[in-house]
């Protein structure tokens, strides 16, 4: 082109040879494209989730763990409080059996050509199946575990946004609260609160609440009084950061309130940070009220949970070893799991938070 | 400097007045007063009792007084035995913070060691060894790991004898006291040793040909111990509960044990002093590790 023939003007300018130069061919111009679909926020955290083998593992157990309480209770024809009897008669014999052990009056009614449901993991001192009680134990537990955590992060989450969001006067007292709070020794205070609580609180039986029990009763409002201090923080801590960001000054100028900017703009963008520690609360949860039980301030006495068969089994150890192995063997299983899969879904969905 | 250690220090007393407070009106919220027995007491004679105790003034003015007496050291007597609580503490706390201080030194050290083996053998066999076995003991509460313990090597093996009150062997209640924390530790220190193994400074040591031993325990070692400082205050809030459960287990009579056994016997004071001496304990331990932190890493800021 005649263009480049000119000589140039300067001999050190950046004058470009256009001649070196050729047009793209409809394929190379494709190359260009975006190559990977766009995804939405879940679905690439849960596609980093599933390459970690261990969390993958964790959840394959869980989910195990979770099908077995819900149908064995179906499956296994006994009670998790029902004295065993053969033909409508108390079996005095069925205590303490070890695993798929029958007692006398068990083998009677199998050679008469009935047929007797296992026990899988025997039976206890009062003649009650241990496999269904430790079923009920691991239910119990999880269900502390998961209400547990959904109390905390509804409480946290309330407060922590008011105080982060409004900022000023209220934020310094509620930090001072939690500040306080925080600084409380915590397992102290869950047993002195569950200790009162256990003796405080009544209610109507037949109602919803009398069916859960007191004591659980008392270790949702101990959990809900004193671990949404963390959950609070934290989510404060991202609302701050937040805040700041151009798209919140853009909602606030074309009039939104403050709840929907906190609803549609805020939590959203925090949302990472909140699923991942509840599901690193739900591990704790579980090991707390395994403690409580353990020390005798857990669920109350019929209904099991993993803490207490645990203690229970502390009495007849020297001969019935298995009976602490079994409960023992789930609470470290759940959690264990519980924990990989936090840490997998903390590294999956937010690589900031990874240490 | 100086107005952090105020404003912390303001927090830990302030802390330490809430819990008080919380403990002595939970515990007189529990209905019944202290003189319920199974048999029945003339009306007299309650309140005699009553005015002995002081329990006839309004709940306010017995907070005073009893707070009056916690400054003296003076905690009540418990209500089963009748025995003054200052007692009860002064011969049983000594025992409970022998066995935490044990097994706070074996988590110390143990964890530190593992986790910067585990960070100097990234990936190889001994990491990964280390971290399975890390991970696993995070997931076993310390009563089970106690009760297995007592399982197999006092009941089945008869390696270690059985505990009792004068028996000076803490290995087993040491263990499991110890494990849980060792293995927090462990997982923190190999990211700390980690973090600063990838310094510059670092780089520089074995640049200038510093020799192996020297970079890894005066320039990384060092500077990883920090955050297991941090964690190490609230870590005895750990050990203190874990030590609850275990010293049931292996029936030794230290501060744990008492609280427990007063729990199950619903001896409220005896609650009440134990609630506020540990407490308070843990708020002191923890502000002494918050400021040891500031001293030994002077790049924190003090607000």
């Amino acid at each position: 082109m005649e263009n480049n023939s000119v000589p140039k003007k300067r001999p050190f300018s950046l004058q470009l040879d256009l001649s070196k130069f050729e047009p793209a061919t409809e394929e190379e111009k494709r190359q260009q494209d975006v190559m990977s679909k766009s995804t939405t926020f879940f679905r690439d955290g849960m596609r980093r989730l599933l390459k970690n083998p261990l969390a993958v593992a964790s959840l394959i157990v869980l989910l195990l763990v979770i099908a077995t309480i819900v149908i064995a209770p179906m499956i296994v024809p006994y009670g998790y409080e029902e004295i065993l009897s053969v033909n409508g008669r108390r079996d005095k014999g069925a205590k303490n059996l070890t695993p798929f052990e029958y007692s006398t009056a068990e083998k009677k009614y199998i050679a008469q050509g009935n047929s007797r449901f296992p026990h899988i993991f025997g039976t206890d001192e009062q003649c009650r199946d241990y496999f269904i009680r430790v079923v009920y134990g691991a239910r119990v537990s999880l269900f502390v575990g998961f209400f547990a955590s959904i109390i905390v992060l509804i409480i946290g989450m309330l407060i922590g946004s008011i105080s982060g969001y409004v900022g000023g006067r209220v934020d310094l007292i509620i930090m001072r609260i939690v500040d306080i709070i925080y600084s409380l020794p915590d397992m102290l205070m869950v047993i002195l609160l569950s200790v009162v609580l256990k003796e405080v609180l009544t209610f109507k039986t037949g109602s919803v609440l009398a069916s859960l029990g007191t004591n659980m009763i008392s270790m949702f409002i101990v959990f809900g009084a004193l671990y949404w201090v963390g959950m609070c923080r934290l989510i404060r801590g991202q609302i701050l950061s937040i805040r700041e960001n151009d798209y919140v000054l853009a909602a606030k100028s074309i009039g939104a309130g403050s709840a929907r900017i906190i609803r549609k703009h805020i939590l959203p963008n925090c949302l990472s940070v909140i699923i991942i520690s509840t599901a690193l609360q739900i591990p704790s949860a579980i090991f707390t009220e395994s403690y409580l039980s353990f020390i005798g301030l857990g669920v109350s006495a019929p209904m099991p949970s993993l803490g207490s068969l645990a203690n229970a089994a502390r009495q007849g150890l020297q001969s019935y070893p298995y009976k602490l192995i079994f409960p023992a063997a789930a609470i470290c299983l759940i959690v264990l799991s519980l924990n990989l899969l936090g840490d997998g879904m903390r590294d999956a969905f937010d690589p900031k938070l990874r240490r | 400097m100086g107005r952090y250690i105020v404003k912390r220090v303001l927090l830990a007393i302030v802390t330490i007045l809430a819990i008080c407070a919380i403990t002595f009106f939970l515990m007189h919220a529990v209905p019944g007063g202290p003189f319920n027995r199974e048999k029945a007491l003339s009306q007299a004679t309650i309140d005699a009792l009553n005015a002995r105790y002081n329990l006839d003034k309004p709940l306010f003015t017995q907070f005073i007084m009893y707070m009056k007496g916690l400054l003296r050291g003076d905690f009540g007597v418990s209500l089963k035995n009748g025995r003054e609580i200052s007692a009860i503490i002064g011969e049983s706390f000594p025992i409970s913070a022998r066995l935490g201080l044990m097994a706070m030194l074996v988590a110390l050290i143990c964890g530190t060691v593992f986790g910067s083996l585990a960070a100097l053998t990234r990936n190889k066999l001994p990491d990964r060894v280390i971290v399975f076995f890390s991970t696993l003991f995070t997931a076993v509460p310390s009563f089970v790991l106690a009760t297995l313990l007592l399982l197999v090597f006092c009941i089945r093996l008869g390696w270690v004898p059985v505990w009792d009150a004068n028996s000076t062997n803490y290995i087993l209640p040491v263990i499991s006291l110890s494990a849980y924390p060792m293995a927090y530790i462990t997982r923190l220190s190999k990211t700390s040793m980690l973090d600063a193994l990838g310094q510059d400074y670092v780089r520089t040591a074995r640049a200038k040909g510093v020799s192996k031993t020297k970079l890894i325990f005066k320039h990384a070692l060092r500077n990883s111990l920090i955050p297991v400082i941090t964690y190490a205050g609230p870590q005895i809030a750990y050990i203190i509960t874990g030590s609850m459960v275990v010293e049931t287990i292996f029936t030794i009579g230290g501060m744990g044990g008492k609280f427990v056994s007063a729990i199950n016997n619903r001896d409220y004071t005896l609650i009440m002093a134990t609630t506020i001496f540990l407490a308070s304990l843990m708020v002191v331990a923890t502000l002494v590790c918050d400021l040891l932190y500031k001293v030994v890493d002077p790049r924190i800021q003090y607000d």
